[in-house]
């Protein structure tokens, strides 16, 4: 019985601790490395002093005008995405669930090219709370449409209404842009998923919601993982599965929200990072959203530094990296994995 | 309120009426559960005994009528603190991909925990003890989607039995076991019972293994109590076809002394 006490569950935390501090620490030196390299490697030293010492010179104001800003969009994007589709997949108990479900890219769209279209182009960063505000409002008409009627939430019900609020909001989009060149070329970045020019105000903006988002999913991990066990178990389990799901949404709505007002919608890092996660620690979202979080932002910036400096461009779309990244891996997973699900 | 219940009754339901939209499905059930007992619901599909475990559990709301709990309305109790008090073990029960046993088991201690508040001891202890009695403490590590069967319904019961609720609801707990495993199960029960003065409710299918190891049988036709009562006293060839619409014979059973049915 002696051994019993310390426990068959006490088990592994202090290794996932020690993984997640050296994931950590990998990301630090990502973003250094971010930072530091491109067309003019600046050193550590010049990068601190930028930061803290601030002179004007030409360096000062490449790192924290443009390298800096572009990291810290990544990194804010990618951890946001991840833990949004973490709390995503947890919620609708779907392992191929993202935040896109909820209609947030196609709304965050949408309401960034009416705008344009009708205002013109020049609307500055105002652009960033447009695609905030689009993004909330169409998973919130979304949530309700799914939780609408006797049944009340469904995943099901869920996944239907925002496939039927994506398409048509995209569909709505798409022909504006056929009519309206200028808004297209202005936004064309943007859709692709990019952290290209981004300024520090825009990154200001929206940090702090990402931030409430990232420290409030935090506590939820334990609440997720008896969400993700269904609606009738968590709920014989003390849980009020409408409360803590509608408090879930509330939370993607902030974290994808904020990322794709801030870097566009890129897509996969929401279905990918999350089920990466648990192949490799498991289903125990105390350790899944950390996990994600960091394992988020590390994709972004390296998948943004490989665009960078293998693909040469400066505004060679995060986006799309990631896609070209993230598709065959996709496909590997839906070859391998979901066989189990059947 | 109370009054007109048996003193030992655990929980019971006093004039319940349960619908699905419009679809009445159970009306006016009056029923006791004896205290300390295991309990089993029998009766053909569609005879609406998932329909009421569910009720008992809350998981659906009676359309009119109450349920109560040591002669008290359950609808006053919050979702957490009917937690506390029973374990339900749903039908088919479904763990997301890569969870382990020991993950699921944790979940039992959901309804003990507040927002913020860390894994205690007592946590642990109860855990640890919920495994010991279904024998899955060397499961502690594997994935429930690893295991077979039998190996993973015995988590989710030491996942109820992490909840240390003195009442425990079983629905259809042995369907896809093999004989070896429905058996152990319903040891584990009888076992329950006896020794942790649990009170059980299971629906099942065997007649058989039913009047074996449960005290007390409740057979239901039509969303109505067609007997209840000791196995004995409840089996006979008149209330089987009258439940089942089967003809058959009652043995009593060799071995163990219980009735047994034979279809003829």
């Amino acid at each position: 019985m002696s051994d019993l006490k310390a426990g068959p569950l006490a088990g592994t935390g202090a290794g996932r601790l020690l993984a997640l501090a050296c994931l950590a620490l990998l990301l630090s030196a990502a973003a250094l490395g971010a930072v530091a390299l491109g067309a003019a490697t600046m050193p550590p030293a010049k990068i601190l002093s930028a930061i803290f010492a601030f002179d004007g010179s030409r360096d000062h104001i490449l790192i924290t005008g443009i390298r800096l800003p572009r990291v810290l969009a990544a990194l804010l994007a990618g951890s946001a995405l991840a833990v949004a589709g973490a709390i995503m997949q947890a919620v609708s108990s779907n392992p191929l669930a993202s935040p896109d479900l909820l209609g947030i890219n196609s709304g965050a769209a949408f309401a960034v090219v009416s705008v344009m279209s009708a205002y013109g182009t020049g609307i500055g960063d105002l652009y960033v709370w447009l695609a905030f505000v689009g993004a909330a409002a169409a998973a919130g008409i979304v949530y309700a449409l799914g939780s609408l009627g006797a049944g009340g939430h469904s995943p099901l019900r869920l996944v239907l209404a925002g496939a039927i609020i994506t398409t048509f909001l995209t569909s709505v989009t798409t022909v504006v842009l056929i009519f309206d060149q200028g808004t297209l070329d202005a936004v064309r970045l943007w859709t692709a998923g990019s952290v290209t020019g981004r300024s520090m105000a825009q990154v200001k903006t929206v940090t702090p919601y990402i931030l409430v988002g990232l420290i409030t999913a935090l506590p939820f991990g334990r609440h997720l993982t008896t969400l993700s066990l269904g609606a009738d178990a968590s709920r014989a389990l003390g849980q009020s599965p409408v409360l803590w799901r509608g408090l879930s949404i509330a939370l993607v709505i902030l974290l994808a929200g904020g990322a794709v007002a801030l870097a566009g919608p890129i897509g996969f890092v929401g279905l990918l990072v999350p089920h990466l996660v648990r192949m490799c620690i498991g289903v125990d979202y105390r350790w899944v959203v950390p996990f994600s979080a960091v394992t988020g932002a590390l994709l972004v910036i390296v998948a943004d530094m490989v665009g960078r400096l293998v693909f040469g461009s400066q505004s060679f779309p995060v986006g799309v990296t990631i896609a070209l990244i993230g598709a065959p891996f996709f496909l590997y997973l839906a070859r391998t994995r979901l066989r189990g699900d059947a | 309120m109370a009054n007109d219940m048996q003193p030992s009754a655990k929980l019971a339901s006093k004039d319940v009426d349960i619908a699905y939209g419009h679809r009445l499905i159970v009306e006016n059930l009056n029923l006791a559960i004896p205290a300390r007992r295991f309990t089993a619901l029998l009766g053909p599909n569609g005879s609406g005994k998932s329909t009421i475990l569910r009720t008992f559990a809350a998981l659906l709301k009676p359309s009119t009528g109450s349920i109560l709990l040591d002669g008290r309305d359950v609808a006053r109790l919050s979702t957490r603190e009917m937690a506390r008090k029973f374990g339900v073990l749903l039908q088919g029960p479904v763990a997301p991909e890569g969870l382990t046993v020991s993950d699921l088991v944790r979940q039992g201690r959901y309804p003990h925990q507040s927002l913020f508040s860390r894994w205690s001891a007592e946590d642990q202890q109860a855990c640890d003890e919920a495994m010991v009695l279904t024998g899955t403490v060397d499961l502690a590590n594997r994935m429930l989607d690893t295991l077979s069967g039998g190996q993973r319904q015995r988590a989710w019961i030491a996942m109820t039995l992490a909840q240390q609720g003195d009442t425990l609801l079983l629905d259809e707990p042995t369907t896809y076991l093999d004989l070896e495993h429905q058996i152990e199960l319903m040891k584990l029960i009888t076992m329950l019972v006896a020794k942790r003065g649990k009170t059980a409710v299971a629906v099942l299918h065997d007649i058989n293994q039913a009047a074996r190891y449960a005290q007390h049988l409740v057979l239901l036709k039509a969303g109505k109590i067609s007997a209840a009562g000791a196995p004995l006293d409840v089996l006979s060839p008149d209330i089987i076809e009258d439940v089942f619409k089967v003809k058959s014979v009652v043995f009593q059973d060799p071995v163990t002394g219980t009735p047994m049915c034979i279809p003829l």
